[in-house]
Parts: structure tokens; sequence; C-alpha cells
């Protein structure tokens, strides 16, 4: 007897337990969306950690693979260059606005970032994957530029073919369809160049887009590379202007060693231009605030270059080149063509910090809402009618006893759902399906338990020890087996992704509860009835 | 209500016609496997591009290829229109899958942009309703996967087997693996067959077959060695396994029916994503049950008649 009531105590106890954990689970998904709107952020947010949690897959959101490009990084940087990232991402991240984000490090050079519920996954990638590195160079003009437009012409028209000759396959993409005015300025041919009236010193250099791309293999030729001075170097504006119908880049040369970087940025804030300048004007643009040290080096490279153009350079493209009017100091602006979204993603990034190493997306899982409520939706259904069915085949095939089983089966499934929300596990689509499977598996034990009943029964055992040796000797039975599905269900945690992972782990815990509901608690309720109501034909 | 009790089915008896049922099956799902060139992986496994969008005015198939043949990457113009673009569930839904390709750009952003502006009017109005789902998995990435993927498999097999061979004696052991071996074909051939793409949730589906097949298994290989032990006086090892399979015939019957009917309706309700791993576990409950009674029991008595002959011949000699 005292057996019987250590074992009621340890049944109530997990049901008391069960529904202590549940309980948050049940509340939360009963509110309609006005009363989650309604309710006090805080209280929700506590009301969330204690429930189930659901995972990308059927929230909607995105999930991403970050690889470190370590390439160029002394080794000295490429130890914490994954852990400077890390932590610069997570601040971007943050100031994203996504509830419960999960970044974390994967491997060596791997980080994953996990956006649950995220509304906007373009903008999201974009804001994580810039290296945002900020440079401010002075931009050459003048002489200088000429001088080395002028030796650049002279070197490729040294290699240009002979009419006779047979042309050399480097440079046919150059020379072909160029007039014979020009081919002795094969390069500058290809550019449009601004002087200033007055002066007459140049000032700017625009191309065509569709001349880019040999621009392109001009510069990157390994000759014409030895001529660029080794303190210049060519940059590209990022976005194209439009001048008479066709777009153009503007090309700058620039001084290589940047003035002022990122790390001098204090702060960055998204506004709107005031003033005259149509650039800035009711523009959307990004002010930002200079560290003391950047302040003072700052007013030292605007002091002594006023009249010279400072290219703002962004990730290695200029944003934009202002002529330095006055000296500056702690504050001053960002223009170029944003939006305002790209304003204050521009914001977020320099506030962030810039990235040590550019990152790459080498995996990408992004679910829509409307799939996850879809796919939701669609397990609830297949849940529910999988479980009727089960109920409805066992309650007609084991009568009396096929209820018990049911019941069990039910708290099964309670106790299945508390311990993940319990121990903050994330339900997913695979997860889900899980739930549906263990309905099926769970009423295996009490099939061999019920089997072997009846087998006791058809030997003319009574009642009582027919259940006893039931019970008895199926337990080995459903030990064994059930052992070898959790084999399965470990590797598949430790082999698997994420959806995998959720599967594995309700497999798991449906088993391991399916075995505890089964054969303890169904016991139990034998015994109660076999003991109160003296009962000696089992219906089963 | 009962069936299937009291029954005496010569399973042992028929195994040759079983045996060659299953060397059948196997070598369908070989030779399609090979018409197919390997199984039909997904992009899980080879890396590439998948897009699952939904159109409120349903795009034909060839509209959207149509869009698709000249698509800026970068700098270099491709021609996306011979990628897998099919309906997925119904006619407004679009399942796009590209092949890897070897470029920086985000190629399924740019298929995205090149949509959105080939036919604007047929997007929903709130367009966050248009993406129902994206995936890029890169080429090392996909490397990977499958590894991990093998490795799991091989580990899953390595613990069965170290679990048998340490609750029952060795024969067992090697008479589940058998069995586990041929359910794992069988279930790819016939996945090969309908040309069922294989992703990582398709490869958690298998490794879940291989522990529900052991577990029914199990179960069996308990009966027998149950009886081997009640039977004691009964010489022939065949009638004392028959007799085994036939008293756990009616519960084996029932888990596999509960199961089938459970896995069933997550196949017919459970909607697009999850059909490859229903699918899967489908064929594997009903090969991992077949393989329980007509594969890893004969293979028992085949070892067994194997055994004694040998200790006729020894003793023979002597």
């Amino acid at each position: 007897m005292r057996g019987i009531r250590w074992r009621t105590v340890i049944i109530l106890f997990f049901l008391a337990l069960a529904g202590w954990y549940i309980y948050p689970t049940i509340k939360l998904f009963s509110l309609s969306t006005q009363e989650r709107r309604a309710m006090d952020p805080a209280k929700l947010a506590e009301l969330e950690s204690r429930s189930l949690r659901l995972g990308l897959d059927l929230m909607g959101g995105m999930h991403l693979v970050l690889e470190v490009d370590k390439s160029k990084l002394t080794p000295e940087e490429a130890k914490d260059a994954v852990d400077r990232a890390l932590e610069i991402i997570r601040n971007r991240v943050d100031q994203f606005g996504v509830a419960e984000p999960v970044i974390q490090k994967q491997g060596r050079s791997r980080i994953i970032v996990q956006l649950p519920g995220l509304q906007d996954p373009e903008r999201a990638k974009a804001l994580i994957g810039r290296t945002a590195q900020l440079e401010f160079k002075l931009v050459k003009e003048g002489e200088e530029v000429d001088a080395l437009l002028n030796e650049i012409d002279v070197a490729l028209a040294r290699r240009m073919p002979r009419a006779k000759e047979q042309a050399p396959e480097d440079l046919d993409w150059l020379f072909a369809g160029v007039p014979p005015l020009f081919q002795h300025r094969p390069f500058t041919s290809l550019l449009r160049i601004y002087e200033d009236p007055r002066t007459g010193k140049l000032v700017s250099i625009r191309v065509a887009e569709e001349n880019r791309p040999k621009v392109d293999r001009v510069l990157s030729d390994p000759e014409i590379r030895a001529l660029i001075p080794p303190d210049a170097e060519f940059l590209w504006a990022s976005e194209t202007e439009v001048y008479q119908g066709k777009r153009y880049y503007s090309l700058y040369l620039v001084r290589k060693t940047p003035e002022l970087t990122g790390a001098h940025i204090a702060d960055a804030r998204p506004e709107i231009g005031s003033g005259y300048d149509p650039e800035i004007a009711n523009k959307p643009i990004v002010a930002f605030t200079t560290t003391d040290e950047g302040a003072r080096i700052f007013s030292l490279v605007t002091g002594a270059n006023i009249g010279r153009r400072l290219a703002i350079v962004l990730d290695n493209k200029v944003c934009s080149a202002p002529v330095i009017r006055t000296k500056l100091s702690k504050n001053s602006i960002i223009t170029g063509n944003f939006t305002m979204e790209e304003a204050r993603d521009l914001a977020i990034v320099l506030r962030a910090g810039a990235l040590p190493a550019p990152i790459k997306i080498v995996e990408e899982r992004t679910v829509g809402p409307s799939l996850g409520r879809d796919s939701i939706e669609k397990g609830k259904v297949a849940a529910v009618i999988g479980f009727i069915a089960v109920v409805v085949f066992m309650a007609v095939y084991y009568r009396f006893s096929g209820l018990i089983a049911d019941l069990a089966l039910v708290l099964n499934l309670v106790f299945l759902v508390a311990a993940l929300a319990g121990f903050g596990a994330t339900l997913t689509l695979p997860g889900l399906a899980g739930i549906v499977l263990i309905v099926g598996l769970a009423v295996d034990a009490n099939v061999l338990i019920f089997e072997r009943i009846r087998e006791e029964l058809r030997t003319g055992k009574t009642v009582r020890l027919a259940i006893d040796n039931g019970y008895s000797r199926a337990f080995r039975t459903i030990l064994d087996a059930n052992l070898t599905t959790l084999i399965t269900a470990l590797v598949l945690y430790k082999f698997g992704t994420g959806p995998i992972k959720g599967f594995a782990v309700t497999l798991s815990i449906g088993i391991l509860a399916s075995m505890f509901t089964a054969i303890v608690m169904t016991k139990a309720i034998f015994d109660f009835v076999i003991t109160r109501w003296r009962v000696t034909r089992l219906s089963i | 209500m009962k069936f299937l009790t009291n029954t005496d089915f010569d399973f042992i008896g028929r195994r040759k016609t079983a045996f060659l049922i299953s060397i059948g099956l196997i070598i369908i799902g070989l030779v399609s496997l090979a018409v197919h060139k390997g199984p039909n992986f997904s992009i899980d496994f080879v890396g590439g591009i998948l897009l699952e969008l939904h159109f409120e005015l349903a795009v034909p198939t060839e509209e959207i290829r149509a869009a698709l043949r000249e698509v800026k990457l970068g700098d270099r113009v491709v021609d996306l229109s011979r990628s897998e673009i099919q309906e997925f569930g119904s006619a407004n839904d679009i399942l796009i899958r590209v092949e890897r390709m070897s470029t920086e750009v985000a190629v399924a952003d740019v298929i995205k942009e090149r949509l959105k502006s080939a036919f604007p009017n047929r997007i929903p109005k709130d367009e966050r309703q248009w993406l129902r789902r994206q995936e890029s998995v890169g080429p090392k990435i996909g490397g990977e996967l499958k590894q991990s993927a093998i490795y799991a498999i091989l580990v899953a097999l390595l613990g069965m087997l170290i679990y048998i061979g340490w609750r029952f004696k060795f024969r067992f052991a090697v008479a589940a693996i058998v069995a586990l071996f041929h359910d794992v074909l069988i279930t790819l051939g016939v996945l090969s067959l309908l040309n069922q793409e294989i992703s990582l949730a398709v490869v958690a589906a298998l490794l879940t077959i291989v522990g529900y097949s052991l577990n029914d298994t199990i179960v069996v290989f308990d009966r027998i060695r149950e009886n081997l032990r009640a039977l004691r006086k009964e010489r022939n090892y065949g009638v004392i396994v028959n007799r085994s399979i036939n008293d756990s015939l009616s519960r084996t019957v029932i888990t596999s029916l509960t199961s089938f009917i459970v896995v069933l309706v997550l196949f017919l309700r459970g909607g697009e994503v999850i059909h490859g791993f229903a699918l899967t576990l489908m064929i594997g409950v009903l090969v991992g049950t077949y393989s329980s009674i007509f594969v890893a029991s004969p293979v028992l008595v085949e070892w067994q008649k194997r055994a004694e002959a040998k200790r006729l011949a020894r003793g023979r000699r002597i």
C-alpha cells in the first residue's frame, strides 16, 4: 500500500509541475492580438520567455550564417577578428530592434545570426553585411592628375598594335572601335575631364556608365598600376549621376592614407538637411560628431586644405567629395543620395563601428510570416486529426483499457509541451511533426502491455495477476525499443541544424514522457480501478 | 475486438519469396538511382538558391521563365530561364530553384527585384506576403552538410549495432543491421523513383526510420529470446522464430497501423514544406515493419542453420 501512495504522490507532483510550466504557454496563445498589444511590454516579455518558443520556420524570420574573410588580416588581427565582428554585428542588430535575436560564434570563422519575426530581410542583410569602413581622404587635383593620365596614355599607346601587325590580344577590347584621332590617348578618350574655367586645372573626372568596365580593366593592368604613385589610388563614386540624359560615375584620385577614419567618429545621426545648398537642403543626411582626437585632426586637416576636396569614402567607394570651405572640427555631415532609411542605417553602422574584416553570407534561410502561419495551421490540423484517429482506434480496439491509454496519451502531450516550455526549447516545424509522430509511437507501449495482458488472461490468470504480469513482462521490451529511438534522437541532435534539433528534442522528451504516462500512470489507474471496484473481468 | 491472435503463419517457410521481393525492390531502387544519376539532392547539399513566392494573381511559369532570361548579376548578364520553376501547392505559389553560381552577388535578391519589376501588379499589396521562403546555401556549406549527414547515418548505425550487441547476442546485431541497411536502401530507392528531393528534413526522417525499424525489430527479437528459453524442447530454430513472430504479430501490426495513420495524416494535411519528410516516414514505417518480420528474423534462422551445419560437419570429422 505504501508503494502505491508514493507512486500517487509522484504522479500528482509531476502533474502539478507540468501544469505550472504549461500555464504561461496556454495563457500566451489564448491572447488575442488586441489583448497582446494592450499588455504591458515588460509583462508580455516575461510571459513569452516562460512560454513555448516558436522556431523561425513557424514564426517567420531570418537565419544567416556569416563567414569572416580573414585572408587580408595579419595573424594578430585574425585571432580576435571574429569576436570583434560578433560584437559589432550584435551592436548593429540591437539598434535594428528585433526581439530576441540570436548571435553566436560557430567554429573558428563563422557567425550565426537569427532574427525571429523579422519584417525586412533585405535591410537586415545590408545592415549586417556592410563592412562600413569610413575614411576621409584628400582628393588630388590639377597637374598631378594630368601628369598621371598622360603617363597612362603613353604606356598604353606603346602597346597599341600597328595597323599592319597582329593586334595584341590583351588590348583588343580597348582599341576596338576607337577612332584613329584618339588612338594616341587611349585612356583619356574614355573619360570626360572637367577643368576649372578660371585656372584651367583639372577638377573632376567622369566616366560614362558603359565605359566603366574598360576603365576598370585599364586600372587593374599591372603595368598601369605600377605607374600610380604609392601614396595615391583611384576610387569610384558609389552612385551614378545623370548629365544630359547619360549616366556617369565620378572617378577620383585620392591620397591613399586616410586623414580621418570611422574610429574617430563618436556619434552619428540621420537628419534632414537645412540651408540653401541644393545638395543638402531637405535631403536626408547623416550628421556626425567626432571624438576629441578626431576633432583635433579634422580641424588641422581642413584648416590646411581649404579649397581642396575631401572625399568621404565608405567601403572604398566615394560617397561625396565636398570642397573644404572652412575649418571644421567637431561636427559635420555626410551627404549622398540617401533615402531616410539609408541615412538611418548608415548612422547605425557608423555608431556601431566598422567590421574588422569583410564578411560573406554563406547560408541564408528566410521564412516569410505567411508561410510560418500556414505551417502552424497545417501542423495543428494534422496533429488534431492524427490524435483523434488514434484515440478512437484505441477505444474501439481495447475498450475501457483503450480509454485509459487515451488518457495517458493526452497527459503525454501535456507533459511534452510543458517540458518544452520549461526548458525554453524551440518548437520547429519538424518538431511539430515530431509531436504528431509521438502520438503514434506513444500508444505502442500500451499496445505491448495490453497484448501481454490479453495473453495472460487467455491462459486463465486472474485479472490482477494478468495486469501485473503484462506490465512487468512488457517493461523490458518497451525500454529496449524506446532506447534505440532515443539513440537516433541523440544523433539527430548532435548532427542536425536548427529545425532538426527541434525535432530531436521533441522526439526525446516525447518518448521519455510516454514511458512515464504509458507505464506508471496507466498502471496506477488500473490498480486503482481493480482495488476500488473489485473487477473480475477486464474490459480490454 | 481482436484480430491476429493465435495466428500461425509460416513466415520463415516463405523466407525465400520474401528474400526475392526484397532483392527485387532494392534492384529497382538502384536502377532508379542510376537513371537519375544519384539522389535528387536539394540545395541543402549541393548549394544553390530556393525562392518560394506567393503571387496575388497567378503568373504562369512560362512568363516567369521569360522574365528570367536576362538577369544582371554584377557585371554579367546570365540566363536563368532554365532553372527549376514550378507551381508549389497552388497556382499562385511559385517555387524557383537555381543552381549555385560562383558569384558574390546575392542571386536570390536580384531575382526578386527582377520579378518585382516584371510583374508589379501581380504582387500582393503587403509585400511581406509575397516572399514565403528564401534559402541560399553556399557551396562550402552544402558540402559540409552532406558530410554531416553521412556521419550522422554512420554513427547512428554504429550506435545501434553496439546497443543490440550488448543487449542480445552478436548474431541478433548482425540480423538487425542487415534489416536496417535493407530499409535505408529501399526507402532511398522509392524516394528516387518518386524523384523526391533529398533535403535535410528527409535525412532526418531517414534516421528516424532507422530508430523506428530497430524499435520494431527489437520487439520481435525480445519475443524470440523469451521463446528460446520457454520452448527449450523445440529443436527446430525456425519453428521458435515463427512462433515468436506470430505471437507478436498483433502488436506489430497495430503499432504500425497507428504510426502509419499519423504519418499519413501528416503527408496529406501537413503542407508542402514537410511533404518530403512525411513521405519518407511513410515509406519507412511500411518497410520497417516488413523488414522486422521478413528480413531480420530469416537472417537469424539462416545464421542458425549455417552454424548448426558447421557444428555437424565438425562433429562428423571427429
